[in-house]
């Protein structure tokens, strides 16, 4: 396939405007690290954008950066981290769980898939981070959105939406966000042998009570094994992790209090700093399934009911599944060869308390077949079209990644 | 304000239309009365009036949808109310248009805690949400100051903000699910009780909507626990200047406040005279610094507010050792607006955003454009994120000051985009900063924007005349002229 890489905002829309002008199907990427994620776009050319990088403006006292959408995220954690900030989303990087390896990712792609770690529950997500966007339509025309405050409600926050439009709509080329404070102290409590069930509920209890927690996750026992952590990995048991972070002596205080709530004979242990860090960074990547080939899917639910969904799911197949957001968000891996991914069955066992299921792992082949993206009422689908229609008519821009016509 | 040409063609058909509403929502849902229907004529921008062609105050979901797609099939202009609490005339009615007010949709419809969210009609108040959870130990947390009268439905329309929204969030990022009446009828449900919706993330447009792309019938917000303790360190500063080193100085500390409020000197002595909150008369600026969490934590943090305080010259530091304490604290800060009412016959207030290190800069400028105009200027600001409210005091009743006001209060704003800041904060464009709209965007910034409104609303009748200072056709807007480009292009690298 042929490549264009713009290194200016002014080429990135002589590039899509010619695409425009000739009706020629663009796929963008930037780092590549979720190529491989998505129905496979038809597009002629590739428009990549990693010649669109670098930090244009941060400012540590407005907890504002502005950088290209080819800036990779070890740039900007770099960068943060002499200011003791971070993306308080905690952008995940799946290029190892989707085989294109680590340190690819960039803010672009991250922004574009509007993909957030752990602290998604309390911090927000990716989407809540982003304040101003420049970008380049599938009509070839520039236009801005936002801005560089972190209060502001002039006109519609265009911005919100690229964010997890997957480049459908528009090629980014300058990105500003909102950066926080990174936490003074971190301790993970591990609680372990629940099963998944009792395991959502003692999230349910932690997240809502008065502990501030930042990160509540569940692996059953042949996932915990997979831990680069030994805490984690060693007892050979299910292990329920609570994250607290913040000012040290609340840190303290916070983690003592919510030792107590398990204070009836669960085994418990913690995490400090560093193993901590790790652990979060490889619950946030879904690194335990990063060896293999087997299908991974993503499911947001209601959280209380994560763990009844996810046993829906293994009652119809060998299903290897672990929690995020307090049972909101549920990892779900199938052997290699699941007939259509389980597409259907996996949907289904979401039943009607609702939330989505996307097909993050599967050969190119199912991918083509399967819907990716979860799909919508027919209502709320026409609508989506429109939308993408009033961004990108000729339907230039990754075409069919989403779903929709291809 | 120069609103779209009132159709006299469908004033004309004014009473056949109130007889077919009248079969669609039976009753008194009805309004065609025109004595009744100045109770409609304005929003929390009372500069602006106008009585609605008729009033319809549906009470179902179905009736909202039949009321839109009648309107829709008969090209009438809709204009959504929830309590009409804005402050940008996002519910200013139109001559030829049906006001739909959502004001029956009251009811708490499930609140969800093991999941922390609630499902509430439109017309729940913003604060009756938070009384609703309060009990088990929940809240909402966006409060913009009129919480207890403004309904989440216009909550979600405007994205409100409030004080606590510098660690909390504004309304879009607490919001879970909506279900959305198009102009059409069309019901849409988007999101739900799980983080992040699948497809295009349309709840992060329809928040900050104001009324343009659909009315909203019901929302699922999320509930937090309450933080077990708060207190407020209220700080006097001899000079702006010293209070917004200390904002940054928090800030820069790694500090994020669950309010952090700033009052100039006029805005401190309106206050005092109001409601005797204790705050220094003689301050140039006070700083209310609000920390909540674990009592461990905010007396730790409220140590080292103070300590940056004290080295940045605060003359005065007072930390609140009672909840009776903090609410007298804040009791001043939010009657500023009522207070600052009594000194003036009027005021208007503004709602621009900048970046708070030019904070003492802006407000130089400002008292030099409050000399020039000649109208007194007092002001409160979300100093933590940069939301400023000057409040311009003049008279109506004096010819030509309002329009005074309105050319100072445009001047505010110009200044806030040049600085590199943003027309609104918090109370959206509506008919107020509609015609600033090019200061901040080019037309084909603009142009988008209306395109995605044409993808709800391809006729445009749907609240027009707010947010966008041109209206353009949606045929025209769809058109695809490309510039340039026709060229392979020489100078970008392909490989």
């Amino acid at each position: 396939m042929e490549t264009l890489r713009p290194t200016t905002e002014d080429e990135a829309i002589e590039a899509v405007g010619w695409a425009c002008q000739g009706g020629h199907a663009l796929e963008i990427v930037s780092g590549g690290s979720k190529r491989g994620l998505g129905r496979p776009a038809g597009a002629e050319v590739l428009l990549d954008l990693s010649g669109l990088a670098g930090i244009a403006l941060y400012e540590p006292e407005e907890l504002v950066l502005t950088a290209r959408p080819g800036t990779t995220l070890a740039e900007i954690d770099a960068r943060l981290a002499q200011h003791g900030q971070a993306l308080a989303f905690e952008p995940p990087d799946l290029g190892p769980v989707l085989g294109a390896g680590p340190g690819l990712a960039t803010l672009g792609g991250c922004m574009a898939a509007n993909l957030s770690g752990p602290r998604r529950f309390k911090a927000g997500a990716a989407r809540d981070h982003i304040l101003g966007v420049r970008a380049v339509s599938g009509r070839g025309e520039l236009f801005k959105s936002g801005g560089r405050v972190v209060k502001n409600v002039t006109g519609y926050d265009l911005c919100k939406l690229l964010a997890g439009s997957w480049g459908t709509l528009a090629a980014m080329t300058e990105i500003t966000v909102k950066v926080l404070p990174a936490g003074e102290k971190l301790r993970t409590v591990l609680v372990y042998g629940l099963d998944d069930e009792a395991a959502v509920d003692a999230m349910t209890r932690a997240l809502g009570g008065p502990f501030e927690v930042s990160g509540a996750a569940h692996l059953p026992a042949g996932i915990a094994a997979l831990s680069s952590v030994g805490r984690v990995r060693d007892p050979g048991s299910s292990v329920t992790a609570l994250r607290i972070e913040g000012p040290e002596p609340s840190v303290l205080a916070r983690t003592a209090s919510l030792r107590g709530l398990f204070a009836d004979g669960h085994a418990i242990d913690e995490l400090h700093g560093h193993n901590s860090s790790a652990f979060w960074c490889e619950v946030g990547e879904a690194r335990f399934h990063a060896a293999g080939e087997g299908i991974l899917w993503r499911l947001s639910v209601p959280p209380a009911g994560g763990a009844a969904v996810a046993g829906r799911i293994a009652d119809a197949f060998e299903a290897r599944a672990f929690y995020d957001w307090g049972g909101g968000l549920v990892w779900l891996a199938l052997p290699p060869g699941t007939e259509d991914a389980g597409a259907e069955a996996v949907r289904a066992a979401l039943g009607p308390a609702g939330g989505h299921a996307t097909l993050i792992r599967a050969p190119e082949e199912l991918r083509r077949r399967v819907p990716v993206f979860h799909p919508q009422a027919p209502g709320l689908a026409a609508l989506s079209e429109r939308v993408k229609q009033a961004f990108d008519p000729r339907n230039i821009l990754n075409p069919g990644r989403m779903g929709g016509t291809p | 304000m120069k609103m779209p040409e009132p159709d006299a063609d469908v004033i004309a058909r004014r009473a056949g239309i109130a007889r077919a509403l009248g079969k669609i929502v039976p009753g008194e849902g009805v309004i065609d009365d025109r004595a009744a229907l100045r109770a409609y004529e304005s929003d929390g921008l009372t500069a602006y009036r106008q009585p609605p062609m008729i009033a319809v105050l549906p009470e179902t979901v179905e009736q909202v949808s039949a009321v839109l797609k009648y309107c829709h099939g008969n090209g009438i202009k809709v204009v959504p109310r929830g309590a009409g609490t804005s402050l940008s005339g996002g519910a200013l009615p139109l001559a030829d248009g049906v006001l739909l007010g959502l004001g029956k949709f009251n009811r708490i419809l499930d609140i969800d805690y093991a999941n922390r969210c609630a499902t509430v009609q439109p017309g729940v108040a913003n604060l009756a949400i938070s009384e609703a959870v309060e009990a088990a130990g929940f809240y909402y947390a966006p409060d913009p100051s009129s919480q207890i009268a403004c309904s989440i439905g216009g909550n979600v329309a405007e994205n409100a903000g409030g004080v606590h929204c510098l660690k909390y969030g504004l309304t879009a990022n607490n919001v879970l699910g909506v279900e959305l009446v198009l102009m059409d009828g069309e019901i849409v449900r988007v999101g739900g009780r799980h983080l992040d919706p699948s497809g295009y993330d349309l709840l992060g447009v329809i928040n900050g909507s104001e009324g343009l792309l659909g009315v909203i019938t019901e929302v699922t917000v999320r509930i937090l626990p309450r933080p077990p303790s708060a207190r407020a360190v209220l700080i006097g500063f001899p000079s702006a200047e010293a209070a917004g080193d200390c904002v940054a100085g928090v800030i820069g500390a790694g500090i994020v406040p669950a309010g952090m409020e700033m009052m100039d000197n006029p805005a401190i002595n309106a206050a005092e005279d109001f409601v005797e909150a204790g705050y220094p008369r003689d301050a140039a600026a006070l700083l209310i610094v609000e920390l909540d969490g674990p009592e461990v934590e905010v007396d730790h943090l409220v140590d080292r507010v103070a300590g940056i305080a004290r080295e940045l010259g605060a003359a005065s530091i007072r930390v609140s050792e009672d909840e009776n304490e903090r609410a007298r604290f804040w009791a001043g800060r939010k009657s500023a607006f009522p207070a600052v009412g009594r000194i003036s016959p009027d005021y208007y207030c503004m709602d621009g955003t900048i970046p708070r290190r030019r904070l003492p800069e802006v407000l130089g400028r400002m008292a030099a454009m409050s000399d020039e105009f000649g109208l007194r200027v007092a002001n409160v600001f979300h100093a933590g994120d940069g939301n400023l409210h000057p409040l311009i005091l003049y008279d109506a009743n004096n010819p030509g000051e309002l329009e005074k006001a309105e050319a100072f209060g445009g001047a505010i704003l110009r200044l806030c985009v040049e600085v590199g800041g943003v027309l609104t904060g918090e109370h959206g464009v509506g008919v107020e900063k509609r015609d600033l709209m090019g200061t901040m965007f080019s037309d084909e910034d603009l142009k988008q924007q209306q395109r995605l409104k044409c993808a709800f609303d391809p006729e445009q009748l749907l609240n027009p005349g707010k947010v966008f200072p041109v209206l353009h056709r949606c045929a025209e807007l769809g058109r695809v002229h490309v510039r340039g480009g026709r060229t392979r292009f020489p100078d970008i690298p392909r490989f």
